[in-house]
């Protein structure tokens, strides 16, 4: 089982919280019998999750990770922030269901009737979280965090198909959040915690918000127009 | 109990386009005006600013201009014989709130109908034989001819800075422009906004096919210009972050740059901010609307507000809501066809593609709201609609407003959306492909309608309006026609790869597909068939004027805001010069 617990132990350290809390919070599992180290050293620029539960924060990293792998074009999506930021959303006011109406009654719908539950975004989150590791669980016996990358890959893929048979919840629209979600995390603006160093833009060759290119569209005409991108934090 | 306010000249409810017009129009005439907005008040000087408007996920992905849905929403249902649900997030269109409201997020995209959509029952007739429109078509003609109309589309333009190419001047056709749009009497205030490389190869590919490709007309000057309140608008910067948000250049229309400004000095105006009109005060016997309740969201406290002339200047839903809340004009009843108040609902049927050039650089970020070269070779009753087995059509466009990282990608099929190799098809094909459109109309059809829901309610207790559509025959059949047009200029342009898309079989609540809802309260001759008349008076309250795109008898293949601000002209200037004068009925019923 080491092998399986590197991933959320790694995870664990990099957000900088493997703390007694949260181990007392996980005495159950098998990571939380390891002793826990006393002081972690946290990675450089880790940040703590306010949102997330640490079983939550393992399954987004996972996630967004297999989303948005490591390679030649960017890190990965979780080094590049897109977890934190997957976490301060859920938080936000969007998250909490702000400018969504909420009153009932509750009735299942047509699909054309659009999104019809009583969950909140951050609820929802919850909910698919949950039935998405009680599913691996059942397929491979474990957590979602603790598959092997390709079971990841193959899990996410049953999802996205629908053909991953979560109990109670919907696979397909739970994986077209998360895909949402992971995809405005790797290209919004820096300063909401995702694509750090710019990371997704770089990918694109988005040059982010200049002010104006007035004076470039014609120069630039079938010409490929390349600059460093910037973004909020730099204009402010 | 409301708290009773000192009665004004009029009351304007919404701060949109045509709420600031009719506002702006009435004082002129010597009028104390209140304006009531529900949302917040929105300055640009304060808010249209770097570096807040370059924020995608804020404006774009989290709707930041957009109506709060947990305060007001819609059900919707595709047929009669379905229960409705609300609508708990907007998704497929996307009305504004606070001043400005849809005029501030919108795509600029600035159009005329052609001539003979004001007149398309008539011509239809006379075209195709007496049976020629089925039954369950209700299309009725505009009122209102476009000559007549002109004169205000004119100077809606000139409000706004329209850029463009004529095609029609005075009659003459000049070259370059739109040689089907009917004539104007003066030129376009701006020159047209450049386009970038993709509409530039659908123009070549488009004039070889023997089509007429013309820049689009957009509502951003693409050079300083002071428009006839004497307000400056600034040049276009082609920044491509314009759509879903506000322009800080002021190079995009707004009611709050265009207009608001010269409002906010005007001492006969006053803006009323965060207040939520509850209903309508209607005295039937009297065939007046004696004022209107509203409860200040800020405090809580409610209010009457009596009023010499109400202007219902919300968005269509909120529009037709209100009449049928107030009793105003007889609910439409699709059983029957009987009734008027809900009637004709019409969208747009938009269906697009996209093109991958491999290889080339076409800086998708630069961009412009309306950006991109169009035909309007298969719009309305320009082309011959004999044994086509459909009505109607729309302009086919190739767009270039802006490709944002989140929302602005598009890939090839088969390429991976995640994973491995996922981002290699991005770098691949961000910056190469180019998009297209076309813009169909909307003829409407007698199950096509608006009620009030008889379950859901909103915040302030008031039962929700309840949308019923779904897309005809006759819309899928146009469309695929449009569809297979575009098709044949995307071939002609010779791209790697290409996709187009046709509209699904039943309309759906996401995703977006546009926020061209129209009808509900059209505009017609006569009381038994619509619930406005020509000067877009409602023909149960003489002193009550409807505005807005809920006046449309069917939506065109345009886009729909130039013709809601011309006709908002149109019918200040028959509330100033005749109403104010003489008040009563301004056509016989």
């Amino acid at each position: 089982m080491s092998d399986d617990t590197v991933p959320r132990r790694k995870f664990l350290l990099g957000a900088g919280l493997a703390g007694t809390a949260i181990a007392a919070g996980l005495s159950d599992r098998a990571e939380a019998q390891q002793p826990a180290p006393t002081t972690p050293a946290p990675a450089p620029d880790a940040e703590p999750y306010v949102n997330l539960t640490a079983l939550e924060a393992a399954f987004i990293v996972a996630a967004v990770d297999t989303l948005i792998p490591a390679d030649e074009l960017s890190p990965s999506g979780s080094d590049c922030g897109v977890a934190i930021f997957i976490d301060r959303q859920l938080g936000s006011a969007w998250g909490g269901g702000a400018k969504m109406y909420r009153s009932g009654p509750y009735l299942k719908g047509k699909p054309e009737q659009g999104y019809q539950l009583a969950l909140t975004p951050r609820e929802f989150f919850a909910a698919g979280i949950a039935a998405a590791n009680a599913w691996t669980r059942k397929t491979w016996g474990k957590d979602f965090d603790r598959l092997a990358s390709a079971d990841r890959v193959t899990a996410l893929k049953a999802m996205e198909e629908g053909k991953a048979a979560f109990e109670n919840f919907e696979a397909r629209g739970f994986f077209s959040q998360l895909h949402a979600i992971t995809m405005a995390g790797f290209f919004s603006d820096p300063i909401y915690g995702g694509n750090r160093d710019k990371a997704g833009w770089k990918v694109l060759g988005f040059p982010g918000l200049p002010a104006t290119y007035a004076d470039k569209i014609d120069a630039y005409r079938d010409k490929r127009y390349v600059a460093d991108p910037q973004s909020i934090a730099d204009f402010s | 109990m409301a708290k009773r306010l000192k009665e004004t000249d009029a009351v304007v409810i919404g701060m949109g386009f045509t709420g600031a017009i009719l506002s702006r129009e009435l004082t002129k005439a010597g009028l104390n005006v209140v304006g009531l907005e529900r949302g917040a008040d929105r300055n640009p000087a304060d808010e249209f600013t770097l570096t807040r408007l370059r924020d995608e996920l804020r404006y774009v992905v989290r709707l930041e201009l957009m109506q709060d849905n947990s305060i007001d929403t819609i059900t919707f249902r595709n047929a009669p014989d379905e229960f409705a649900l609300p609508i708990r997030r907007f998704g497929a269109f996307l009305p504004g709130e606070g001043v400005g409201g849809t005029g501030i997020h919108w795509g600029a995209l600035h159009w005329r109908f052609l001539p003979t959509d004001f007149r398309i029952k008539s011509l239809l007739k006379e075209k195709y034989g007496a049976k020629a429109i089925p039954d369950t078509m209700t299309i009725q003609d505009w009122p209102v001819s476009y000559d007549e109309l002109e004169p205000f589309y004119d100077r809606f333009d000139k409000l706004c800075g329209v850029s463009g190419q004529a095609g029609n001047l005075r009659g003459k056709v000049v070259a370059g422009g739109n040689p089907f749009e009917g004539a104007r009497s003066d030129d376009y205030p701006n020159k047209p906004i450049k386009t970038g490389t993709g509409p530039a190869i659908f123009s070549d590919a488009a004039k070889n096919l023997g089509y007429h490709p013309f820049p689009l007309p957009s509502a951003t000057s693409s050079a300083a210009y002071v428009n006839p309140e004497g307000i400056t608008l600034g040049s276009c910067e082609y920044c491509g972050h314009c759509n879903r948000t506000a322009c800080e250049a002021n190079a995009k229309a707004s009611p709050n740059v265009n207009v608001m400004p010269v409002l906010r000095t005007e001492p006969k105006f006053e803006l009323r901010t965060r207040t939520f009109v509850t209903r309508l005060l209607y005295d039937k016997q009297a065939k007046r609307v004696t004022g209107v309740v509203y409860t200040d969201i800020k405090t809580g406290e409610e209010y009457e507000q009596p009023a010499g002339i109400v202007v219902l200047s919300s968005f269509v839903f909120g529009n037709v809501q209100q009449l049928l809340l107030a009793g105003i004009g007889e609910p439409y009843d699709p059983r029957t066809a009987k009734g008027v108040v809900g009637k004709n609902y019409c969208y747009q049927f938009e269906a697009g593609g996209e093109a991958f050039f491999e290889g080339r650089e076409f800086n998708p970020f630069m961009g412009a709201p309306g950006m991109g070269t169009g035909i309007d070779d298969f719009n309305g009753e320009n082309f011959d609609h004999a044994n086509l087995g459909f009505f109607g059509g729309g302009y086919i466009a190739c767009l270039n407003g802006g490709a944002p990282p989140i929302g602005g990608r598009v890939l090839p099929k088969g390429e991976p959306r995640w994973g491995v190799g996922w981002k290699q098809a991005e770098a691949k094909w961000y910056r190469c492909n180019t998009r297209f459109n076309t813009q169909g109309s909307v003829y409407a059809h007698r199950d096509n309608f608006m009620d009030l829901d008889p379950t859901y309610k909103d915040a302030l207790g008031r039962p929700l309006l309840r949308l019923t559509y779904n897309a005809t025959e006759n819309d899928h059949k146009m469309s695929r026609y449009l569809v297979e047009k575009m098709e044949g200029v995307i071939k002609a342009m010779n791209p790697t790869h290409y996709e187009v898309h046709n509209r699904p079989k039943n309309f759906t609540i996401v995703p977006y597909q546009s926020t061209h809802n129209t009808g509900g309260t059209i505009m017609g001759p006569d009381p038994g068939s619509s619930v406005v008349n020509r000067y877009l008076q409602a023909w149960g309250a003489h002193n009550l004027f409807v505005q807005g795109a809920s006046v449309f008898p069917q939506q065109h293949g345009y886009n729909p805001t130039g013709t809601l601000g011309a006709l908002a002209y149109w019918s200040a200037k028959a509330i100033t010069e005749k109403y104010i004068k003489n008040p009563g009925p301004l056509v016989n019923a």
